[in-house]
């Protein structure tokens, strides 16, 4: 299936994007195949905080790991909704997110 | 001033192998890198971690590449500029390429090899209002002079092996005083880092103070006040002498956005089917920093673009010779 995640990027555009779930891709890599302006960096690996994101609706992410957690404690811009979205999968339980992309770094 | 054949910006796994390439055909060369380590990427976002796509290594731990690297290209001895930014470019009366890099160091080419990946890797600079301007004197992103610190009232930011290594380091080593400022309890360095520096503020050699975070800079004659917000909505402000704010580096493209390449998407356009020369006659790109139509940013590529370059650069040096590929089996590795 396609899912659904509604984006906002750095200069407040709003969009709807979707992405298939049977590719193995991560968020950062959708934002990135949709032309956002993530870097992601490190390739997803949780090691440069260039695909930082803020989840604005309600879900059931997978729990942040130890070094996604460090990631993000050691970046300026971190809040409570923060989130490294290559450390996201695609699939149907982010079906309907609601985003925003991170100040750059 | 430096001479040489070939000037080699960015001294990651690409801008190391093609010292290699070079030294096959007796060019010599010279390699420019804004971090004070080679290593590129390699060395500072992922030292620790296996690669896989080596060609003859099942896997091999991103630092020890590079340690490989630096000594297959030892006997062809190239020169270094480390912790420099090259920031400039001219043209000299005989053709030359001149580069000066950030701290006025000039070097000097009939080639250029742009091998500067996702780009310098730059400071992540917190964004706090006026911060630039106790840049000069009070902030500091980077150590490079740690005996301007000796007693001093220090001020680390950051939760990762720089902020934690310093820390330590400043503790050990003749600073007056050493606080560290971390966003949260968590950090990011090596355990072994964390360990020590709990143990350095149990024995009150470095004060900690967690789950806080600067948010104003003022000044206090040579002094500087820190205005700190804690996770419990606590305010108070640390006056010091220095701040270093270590949040890492980040790549960015950097002066050679500036040099007249043809850039596209961050990246510098070259032309892959014959060379991998840019716009600009005697300057190459290779590995992370170029693009071409179906450009992997791998270092396998940039290996193939590195010995593929360097052919071309030796028919611009030495335009009346002829150069006649041979195995390195067949002639071994002659140094200089
Ligand atoms: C986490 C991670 C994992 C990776 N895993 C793999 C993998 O498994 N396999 C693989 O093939 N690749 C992998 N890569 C990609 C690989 O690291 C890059 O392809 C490779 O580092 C590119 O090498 P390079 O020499 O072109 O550039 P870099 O390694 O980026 O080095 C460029 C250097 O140029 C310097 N520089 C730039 N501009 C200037 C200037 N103006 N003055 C002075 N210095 C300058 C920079 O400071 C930098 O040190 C990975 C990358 C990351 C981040
Ligand atoms: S891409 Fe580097 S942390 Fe996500």
């Amino acid at each position: 299936m396609d899912v659904k995640i509604h984006v906002t990027d750095r200069e407040g555009n709003k969009q709807t994007i979707s992405g298939p779930t049977d590719m193995s891709l991560n968020l950062m890599e959708l934002l990135k195949v949709h032309e956002y302006e993530v870097e992601g960096t490190c390739g997803g690996m949780a090691l440069c905080a260039s695909c930082h994101i803020y989840i604005n609706s309600k879900n059931n992410l997978p729990k942040i790991s130890d070094s996604e957690q460090a990631m993000l404690d050691d970046n300026w811009d971190s809040k409570a909704n923060s989130r490294l979205s290559c450390q996201i999968p695609i699939n149907e339980s982010i079906d309907l997110l609601t985003i925003e992309i991170a100040p750059e770094i | 001033m430096i001479k040489t054949d070939i000037i080699i910006i960015g001294a990651g796994p690409v801008g190391l192998f093609t010292v290699f390439e070079a030294g096959l055909l007796k060019l010599k060369c010279h390699l420019i890198d804004a971090l004070p380590q080679p290593g590129g990427q390699c060395a500072e976002i992922y030292p620790k971690k296996p690669i896989y796509d080596i060609p003859g290594y099942p896997s091999i731990i991103a630092s020890e590449l590079v340690e490989k690297l630096m000594k297959q290209i030892e006997p062809f001895n190239p020169g270094f500029t480390l912790g420099e930014t090259a920031q400039t470019i001219e043209k000299g009366s005989d053709g030359d390429f001149i580069i000066h890099t950030s701290q006025g160091t000039a070097h000097k080419a009939p080639v250029v090899a742009i091998a500067g990946g996702l780009g310098v890797f730059t400071p992540r600079k917190p964004p706090i209002e006026n911060l630039s301007i106790f840049e000069k004197d009070n902030v500091h992103y980077i150590v490079k002079e740690p005996a301007i610190f000796n007693d001093k009232n220090i001020v680390i930011s950051g939760g990762g092996d720089s902020a934690l290594d310093w820390a330590l380091y400043f503790a050990e080593n003749f600073a007056a005083s050493v606080k560290l400022i971390h966003r949260s309890e968590n950090f990011r360095a090596h355990n072994d880092s964390v360990q020590k520096a709990l143990e350095y503020a149990n024995d009150g050699k470095i004060e900690m103070i967690l789950n806080s975070q600067v948010s104003g800079i003022s000044k206090n004659n040579d002094q500087i006040v820190l205005g700190v917000d804690s996770k419990n909505n606590e305010k108070f402000n640390i006056t010091c002498d220095h701040w270093l704010p270590l949040f890492g580096l980040t790549p960015k493209l950097g002066p050679m956005g500036d040099w007249g390449l043809e850039i596209q998407k961050n990246a510098i356009k070259v032309d892959n089917s014959t060379d991998y020369s840019t716009n600009i006659d005697g300057i190459y790109a290779i590995g992370d920093v170029n693009t071409y139509q179906g450009k992997l940013k791998l270092i396998l590529c940039g290996f193939h673009e590195a010995a593929i370059m360097v052919q071309s650069a030796f028919k611009k040096i030495y335009p009346n010779k002829n150069n006649v590929l041979k195995y390195t089996t067949v002639t071994g590795i002659k140094g200089f």
